[in-house]
This record gives C-alpha cells, structure tokens and sequence, in this order.
C-alpha cells in the first residue's frame, strides 16, 4: 500500500508534445479510395486521423469520433458504417498498426453487405489524408510525491495529459499510461494505477480528462488522511 | 486603421497561462536562430497585417526574427495580380514580356536583398524567384501560401511549381489546397487575433449605437452575412434564403461588406442584391469602408445567426471570427470552412438555399441548441484558430527543417 507522504526516487517528469499537420495530397472521393488510402496509409497517417480530434474538436459537449467516422457519417452520410468506425474502442489497441487493421476490416465488411463503395461526394468534399509529426518538449513540472503529482495535474496544458496519457500507451505498446505507469511502480499505488488505466480517454474531453485524473488522487490522498487520523 | 501590438502575456487570461508556458517552451528550441520573412508589401492585405502581428510576438519569445520588403514597380505588381486572380482559377493570359519582368523583378530583388536569416520564409508568389539564391547561400527556405490553390490555372501553377519545388517545405491554408509536389507540404491554418478592433470585446452601447446608426431594430432577430459583394459568397442565395425563413419567423437581415467601388464586378453584384432586395425595409445593405473593423465585430456581436453562405472559399476566416463571438453559423461545406465548422457540433454545413432556410429556422426557433453550437464555435477557435496556435505553428514549422522525416522529435 502506498502513502501520500512516501517520495520516490524517481519522480515523474512531466512532458509536453505538439504536432505539426503534413498534407499529403492524396484525398477520397467515396469509399473505395477511402480505404485503398488507409491501406496505404503509414502509421503518422493513422494516428492523425484517429487522435488529432482529440484535441482540435474540444468541446463542452461529445465531441465526434475519428476523422474516417465524421467523414463518413457527415459528408458520405453512411451512417451506420459511420457509427461502427467511431465506435471502435481505440483504447484496446496499443499498436497503430492493429487500429489500422480494425478500420479496414469495419470498411471491408460494410462493403460486403452493400455500402455503395463508389458513390462519389460533391466536388470540394473529399476526405483529404495528412499525418502527424509529434514534437516531444520536457516541461519545468516534476513530482516526487503524490500531493505534488497532483499540482503538477492541474498545472500542466492540457497537451501534456494528453501525451501522459495517450502517446505514452501507443509508445509503450500496453495497457499502462506513463501515470498509472508511475504510480504503481515508485509509488507502490497499485488501486490507483488501476483507477488510472479504468479511465477511457478516448471519451471525454481533455480538461474532463484533467479534472478525472485530479479527483482519483485528490481520493487517494484524503484516504490517506483518514487513515491517519484514524491512527491518531 | 488602429492596430494595436499585444504583448504574449496579454493572451493569457484567453488562452491560458499552460499555453503561453508551452510558446516559451518551443521558442527555447530556436534560440540562436535567425528568420527573415519576406513579402511584397509592408502595409494592406492579409499577409501585411499577419506578419504585423507575428513578428513582433516571435521577437518577444526571443527569436530573432525580420521582415523585409521586395521592391517592384507599378507593371510588375500588375503581373502579380494577375498571377493571383489566375491562382483563384480565373482564366488568365500572361505575355511573355509579362513573364520576363516577373522573373526580372525576382532577379534583382534577389541580387540586392541582404538575405541573411537562417531560415528565410517567404510569402506568397510575389517573391517567390529568390530561392534562386539558395544554391550560393544554404540556408532554410520556406515558402508559404496564403492563396486557395484549389484549383489554380495550369499554365500559372506550372510556372509557379518549377519555383516551390526548390525550397524546403511549403505550407498551405487548407487541405483542399495540397498539390502534388516533391517537396512537403504544411498546414497552417490562418487566425484572428482576439484582441483586434475586429474580434475583442465591445461595451453593450458601443454595438447598440452602430445598431441605431444603420436602423437595425435590437429586439428583433438579426441575420447577418459578413463579405464583399461578389458571386462566390452567394449575396442572392442569402436574401432567397432569408425570404423563406420570414414567412415564418420575424426576423432582419444584414448583408454588410466593403470593397464594392474599386471592383466593377462587386459593382455588379451589389446592384444584383439590391434588386432582390427591393427595398425591403428589413434587409440592410450595408457598404462598409475600410477600417470598419469596430462596425463589423459590433454587427457580429448583435447578431442572433450568422451565415457564410459562401458557394467557394479561401479559408474562410469570417467564420471563425463569428464563431469567437460564440454566434451559431449556417456555412457553406466549401474551402476552409469545414476545418472550422464541425457540423452539428460547433455549427451548420449546408449546400443549398433551401438547406440554408432550413438550418435558419432551426437555429431562430431552438435557441438552446443555437446557444450550444455556438459555445462549442468559440472553444474550438479558442484551440485551433487564434493567433497563438499560429504562433505555435510556425515555431514548430521551424523547428521542422531540422527534423525531416522524423514521425516523432525529441527535443
């Protein structure tokens, strides 16, 4: 069992990223060169089209899915097939590459039972392909302990949540986030590790992601409180 | 026209303090380097008043960052016009002596221009010859775009590509700009500075005067398109649009724009819109001069919807301007619209004039959902089209040059 007060000797230091939007040229008019593109797309292709959104549609209410879902459910207006590739659970894949693959085979198999593959959008509608290069930054925040860690939750931009959160699991190819990553293993925080991971960020906006992340340790620390008190 | 100079921490109580902290962060990166920008003039037009605006906030973060001018004469600004209207997709015819002085013009800017930054950006095709210095001098060259290249003349793009292929990367305003080139291509959308005349908070008697001096009635609803008089934002299909709407609702229409009198064809269009109108008591057709920058974020502001109604689009930026004011926009899925208007999310996409009347009654009737849309308008400009996320941009386009295909850099 952890213990607020308990300092690590490696502390979390907390990093920031950017991205830069490369346009590829390459665009979709229907859905058959939608998914010939996705085919072909490399890896920063995919990860722009299923994460940029994640932060550029930061909204107060649900944000739409992934670019291929928004596209196809707005402007191809196939809005089961829509509905099936913004429900894809991002979360349980760690590779690029395996989101991919789940893409593809979701398009594959609505063609299969009669989406028009064909169809073309109005000219100027076009899904256009870009991808993402990522600029990692460390930032000046770091955390020893837990009653630090969060302060540093509430003080970073939200980019560097994001990169904690998201990148990390993509970078580490598992289930763990650089946090819960953290917390358990220089901290011996194994319950809250596992809150951590429960978290799906694909499904709240950053700051609600922020605000999540800060209750669960705000939790743990008053837990630690009462214990103490307890013990007094 | 005021242009007033913010400092980067006057962004703050905007966008956040973690933001301003990431700008120095990125800014850190490219201590010691030098960026000259170049362009074709020092005062009006978009590029101007950018650059304006940017230069002086990439000096504050500490880069060492320039601006200078390309000297042409009165012909040469005349080919490059006419290179522009060309790009726009109008059908242009250049002769050779217009092509020679081009090429002439760039040739000797470049012979005397003191081009010394470590990277040098330039904007727009006016300047774009200098890369020709490149092979005697090194450095980074970029070359950035602030035109819809969607659909550009052959002939022009053709002349133009030879040029950009040379430089290091290129950038573009939107993605319906990407072309196919050896070199790639950025994109940076436009942005609107928030605290401009045109997009800062205004005191309620200061838009309720310019309410009473056009005689638009406050207690009403107010519909308003904000553009110049020209074919492409659709001026007619509005008021059409604006017509089925009134049958049901009682409501005003603002058609407000400027640049009519130099521009036979808005001339044209203007006198089109008024027969449509004719007289109309609740449609104002408003000739704003220039410097009416207080007079269209008052409009905006009083606005219950705004359109863009546009039928082709460069990127669009009124409509972000109306969304940071947190109004529901009804726009066109053309151009750079669809980049800032997630539909039904932080706005309305339509394509027709009835679709455009529809979407209308549904905002003046259910202004919760109005009042939703246009929150969820204004925080998506807050992250993606303010002045600093240019800022941002830029810095990282810099430190790009340094990084070529790399998908992740740790700095």
């Amino acid at each position: 069992m952890g213990n607020m007060s308990l300092v690590s000797n490696a502390p979390f230091h907390f990093y920031t990223r950017q991205n830069l939007t490369y346009l590829t040229g390459r665009k979709a008019r229907n859905l058959q060169e939608l998914l010939d593109g996705i085919r072909e797309a490399p890896s920063a292709t995919i990860y722009h089209h299923t994460h940029h959104y994640l932060q550029q549609h930061e909204f107060l209410s649900p944000e739409p899915a992934n670019d291929f879902a928004y596209w196809i459910s707005n402007v191809l207006q196939d809005d089961v097939l829509g509905e099936r590739v913004a429900s894809i659970d991002l979360r349980q894949y760690f590779r690029l590459h395996d989101i991919k693959s789940k893409i593809i085979t979701v398009i594959e198999e609505s063609i299969q039972k009669g989406s028009d593959p064909t169809r073309n959008v109005p000219a100027g509608e076009e899904f256009h392909f870009m991808r993402s290069q990522t600029f990692v930054f460390p930032t000046k925040y770091f955390a020893h302990n837990l009653v630090k860690f969060k302060e540093c939750l509430q003080q970073v931009s939200i980019f560097s949540i994001y990169y904690h959160m998201f990148e990390s699991r993509l970078r580490l190819q598992q289930e763990q986030c650089d946090f819960s990553f953290w917390v358990h293993n220089a901290l011996g925080e194994e319950e809250l590790a596992r809150a951590i991971i429960k978290l799906d960020p694909y499904t709240r906006t950053l700051e609600n992601l922020r605000l999540a992340l800060v209750r669960l340790v705000e939790r743990r620390l008053n837990e630690d409180i009462r214990g103490e008190a307890q013990r007094l | 026209m005021r242009i007033y100079v913010a400092k980067l921490r006057d962004y703050e109580p905007i966008v956040g303090s973690d933001i301003i902290d990431e700008l120095e962060l990125c800014a850190s990166k490219l201590s010691g380097v030098s960026i000259q920008n170049i362009n074709s003039t020092a005062v009006g037009g978009g590029v101007a008043e950018i650059l304006m605006r940017m230069v002086p906030l990439l000096q504050e973060l500490g880069i060492n960052t320039c601006w200078d001018v390309i000297k042409g004469g009165e012909k040469y600004f005349e080919v490059t016009k006419k290179m522009h209207n060309s790009l726009h997709g109008q059908e242009v015819h250049f002769t050779k002596d217009e092509i020679d002085l081009f090429i002439q013009t760039n040739e000797m800017n470049a012979a005397q221009m003191d081009l010394r930054g470590d990277i040098i950006f330039i904007h727009d095709p006016q300047p774009i010859g200098l890369i020709s210095r490149k092979k005697d001098l090194g450095h980074k060259w970029i070359w950035r775009c602030h035109i819809d290249f969607s659909n550009p003349d052959p002939f022009t793009w053709n002349f133009l590509k030879d040029y950009i292929e040379q430089y290091d990367v290129s950038v573009f305003s939107a993605p319906s700009f990407a072309r196919d080139l050896t070199i790639p291509q950025v994109l940076i959308s436009p942005s609107i500075d928030p605290l401009s005349d045109k997009n800062s908070e205004l005191a309620q008697d200061v838009i309720d005067g310019v309410l009473e001096r056009f005689n638009i009635d406050r207690n009403r609803p107010i519909v308003t398109q904000i553009s110049r008089f020209d074919y492409l934002k659709d001026p007619v299909g509005v008021v059409k649009a604006f017509r089925q709407v009134r049958k049901y609702i009682d409501c005003q229409l603002v058609l407000a724009g400027g640049g009519a009198s130099d521009d036979p064809e808005g001339m044209k269009v203007l006198a089109e819109v008024q027969e449509e109108v004719n007289n109309d008591p609740d449609i104002f057709l408003l000739l704003l001069p220039p410097a009416s920058d207080i007079e269209i974020n008052a409009l905006q502001r009083a606005s219950t919807v705004i359109l863009q109604k546009s039928l082709r689009e460069g990127f669009g930026l009124t409509v972000a301007e109306a969304l940071w004011k947190a109004k529901p926009v009804i726009a066109g899925a053309v151009g750079g619209i669809p980049l800032q208007i997630a539909h039904k999310y932080s706005g309305l996409l339509t394509h027709t004039i009835e679709g455009t009347a529809f979407a209308l009654k549904q905002l003046l009737q259910n202004s919760e959902y109005a009042r939703k849309l246009g929150e969820n308008g204004r925080e998506r400009v807050k992250k993606n089209f303010l002045i600093t996320r240019h800022l941002r941009d830029y810095m990282l386009l810099f430190l790009s040059l340094n990084h070529k295909g790399e998908d992740i850099v740790y700095l």
